[in-house]
């Protein structure tokens, strides 16, 4: 089934036995289906993904889809629909910083091409692809709603606003010194104005 | 000053706390509601209040609440509308992360209102942050007895979670909002049956904007005929505005609605004047979707009245040249921006959000991107104006949801007022920067 569902990609069962929430996850992932009818698990899929995204590296693998499904009870098709269609649901592996920028109107007012350059040129690469350390991943993205704090970025649940290049330095020094998975799900986050 | 109901107490020390904002009059809606008032009783002065929905389309909430369905033995919801994609809107972000109590308080007390034992924050997934300010808020409710089993000893039970979403400007509209709250593709519904009717899970439902439902507290405290002094016709009450682009205080301010447009743009209350001793080009009054005016229309009307910041005032002329109050997204325009440019982010945003179901949407929003780009790079000839106006006028009118207008107006609206540009910039065959060329002066190159 899973291979049919997500194409081309060699199903690995080494990773899907390592494919389980951990003990902290599985509190949290009931504790949002738990939210909703108990015939309406499925309502629980968003925040589940989210979830499963920042247990398993950062990105949904099939193997990620395919346990999801199997704890909401549907079928791996309809998360993989669900996965594919949200912006914030990465189907390939990232950097371990996804740094998000946004470029729409207010930003783009604000320099946020400028912003984007600069990130591209000091980590020598363009958007959409992963710095050579696997660090960092460049995103530009549609409004994020900080218009009146533009330019920013966002990286995990953190929101960078009011960016200029010195800022940007020390927000990217800082996670290359910390060095650890940033995912919507943190709660150690940052937001620096 | 104008009066403030909804972000009044916002620099208050610890505000975001329960004990706080208790200590502040946080929660006398609920006493008030549940203690001496019946739910009809509530939405009634609602009704009063002459309240229009704050999310952007501006649909009167009273009229939309006495909608829902209520048959016997079967669940209603409230569901919160946090979805605040809209470019230059990120009024309802600075309510919830400051204030997250009176969003919750408001939930109950519609909730009340609506006979609605559950209702659901349904929140971008951006503002993930902001999801957990709430969800701390809602664990202090719960504690103190706001939230859960016979909220102050009557028989009104109500639970209210948050819903987090996956990154989809498309579930703002509140059929695709309900789709994605059910854990599928945030794919609008056909309607009728409007939500009211058949919701949440096929139940009646009512979904409102996280404005709308704060703006609740204050009218159930003040009595709907008082709240509707406030402002200005049916444009009642006060309205959070979130002010951004070239202007030396961008930020959120609550307005009474009535203001003109002239002191909202230059006096030193809200937004400073434009920055570094520019012109005004042009405004986005309402959200990326509304239509953009120049300044001379968005100072004055075409009949050269003083535009106010009502819902009439800024619609006045219809689109030939007027606007929308939309979201209160308000973006401003200095003397040097590209208002080609500036459509492009705009046509590239609305082909990145459109969620694919109707192909006029699908397929002409990539394609206005795609003209637009040759704009830009230069390539473009005069009948492309042309063309790109054909393409809109296709798109409007013609899709499910209000995601086809969204993207069509923005593109009307510049043609409208701006051709000259793009004649300009398809006669020079001048390669337009399409990198940014208005750098800030604390980005050093």
């Amino acid at each position: 089934m899973s291979s049919q569902v997500h194409g081309t990609q060699e199903f690995n069962k080494t990773k899907r036995a390592e494919t389980k929430f951990s003990e902290d996850a599985m509190i949290a992932a009931q504790k949002i289906i738990a939210q909703y009818p108990a015939d309406k698990r499925k309502s629980a899929m968003l925040p589940v993904l989210h979830i499963a995204q920042a247990e398993f590296g950062g990105w949904l693998s099939p193997e990620a889809m395919d346990y999801v499904a199997s704890l909401l009870k549907v079928k791996p098709i309809e998360v993989f629909e669900v996965a594919s269609f949200y912006s914030m649901y990465n189907l390939k592996p990232m950097g371990k910083c996804v740094l998000e920028v946004c470029q729409t109107s207010s930003c783009w007012l604000n320099g946020a091409e400028d912003i984007i350059k600069y990130i591209e040129k000091k980590l020598n690469i363009k958007v959409g692809e992963t710095s050579s350390d696997g660090m960092f991943s460049l995103k530009a993205v549609e409004c994020l709603g900080s218009c009146g704090t533009a330019p920013m970025l966002q990286c995990g649940a953190s929101f960078h606003e009011n960016l200029t290049y010195d800022k940007l330095d020390k927000i990217m020094d800082g996670y290359r010194a910390e060095g650890k998975l940033k995912s919507y799900t943190d709660k150690d986050y940052k937001n620096t104005l | 000053m104008g009066k403030k109901l909804l972000i009044h107490n916002d620099k208050v020390p610890g505000i975001n706390t329960l004990e706080v904002y208790r200590a502040n009059g946080g929660y006398a809606s609920v006493e008030k509601a549940l203690n001496s008032m019946s739910p009809d009783q509530v939405t009634d002065e609602v009704k009063k209040s002459g309240l229009r929905g704050r999310g952007g389309a501006g649909f009167p909430t009273g009229l939309k609440w006495s909608f829902l369905a209520k048959p016997e033995g079967v669940e209603r919801y409230l569901v919160c509308n946090a979805d605040e994609s809209e470019p230059g809107t990120f009024k309802d972000r600075y309510l919830m992360e400051k204030i997250p109590h009176a969003l919750i308080e408001g939930m109950i007390t519609s909730s009340y209102a609506l006979g609605a034992k559950t209702s659901y924050i349904y929140i971008r997934g951006e503002y993930f942050y902001i999801a957990r300010i709430l969800e701390a808020a809602l664990a202090e409710a719960y504690a103190a007895g706001w939230l859960g089993k016979n909220i102050l000893g009557t028989n009104f039970s109500h639970d209210c979670y948050v819903q987090v979403g996956g990154g989809a400007y498309i579930c703002g509209e509140e059929t695709a909002l309900l789709e994605s709250l059910e854990g599928k593709r945030g794919n609008p519904r056909i309607k009728p049956p409007f939500p009211a009717v058949a919701g949440l899970w096929g139940c009646p439902t009512v979904v409102n904007n996280v404005e709308t439902i704060a703006a609740v507290c204050p009218i159930v405290m003040m009595g709907g005929e008082e709240y509707a002094k406030i402002g200005i016709g049916k444009s009642t009450g006060t309205k959070l505005i979130s002010a951004s682009g070239h202007i030396n205080k961008p930020g959120v301010y609550e307005i009474e609605l009535g203001v003109p447009v002239e002191e909202f743009i230059f006096s030193d209350e809200y937004c400073g004047g434009i920055r570094n001793g520019k012109k005004l080009k042009a405004v986005v009054a309402g959200g990326s979707s509304v239509p953009i005016l120049p300044a001379d229309l968005i100072l004055k009307t075409a009949k050269g009245e003083p535009r106010l910041m009502t819902y009439e005032s800024l619609g006045d002329g219809g689109f030939q040249t007027g606007t929308m109050l939309g979201s209160g997204g308000f973006i401003v325009m200095d003397e040097d921006t590209s208002i080609v440019k500036n459509l492009f982010t705009f046509a590239r945003f609305y082909h990145h959000e459109s969620c694919g179901q109707c192909s006029p949407c699908r397929e002409g929003t990539g394609w206005m991107e795609k003209i637009l780009k040759k704009f830009l790079n230069g390539t473009a000839n005069e009948s492309d104006v042309e063309l790109l106006w054909d393409i809109q006028s296709k798109i409007e009118g013609k899709t499910i949801c209000p995601l086809g207008e969204a993207a069509a107006w923005p593109v009307a609206a510049a043609i409208r007022h701006f051709k000259h540009e793009f004649l300009e910039i398809a006669k020079s065959k001048k390669f337009v920067d399409i990198s940014h060329y208005n750098r800030l002066n604390n980005i050093v190159a």
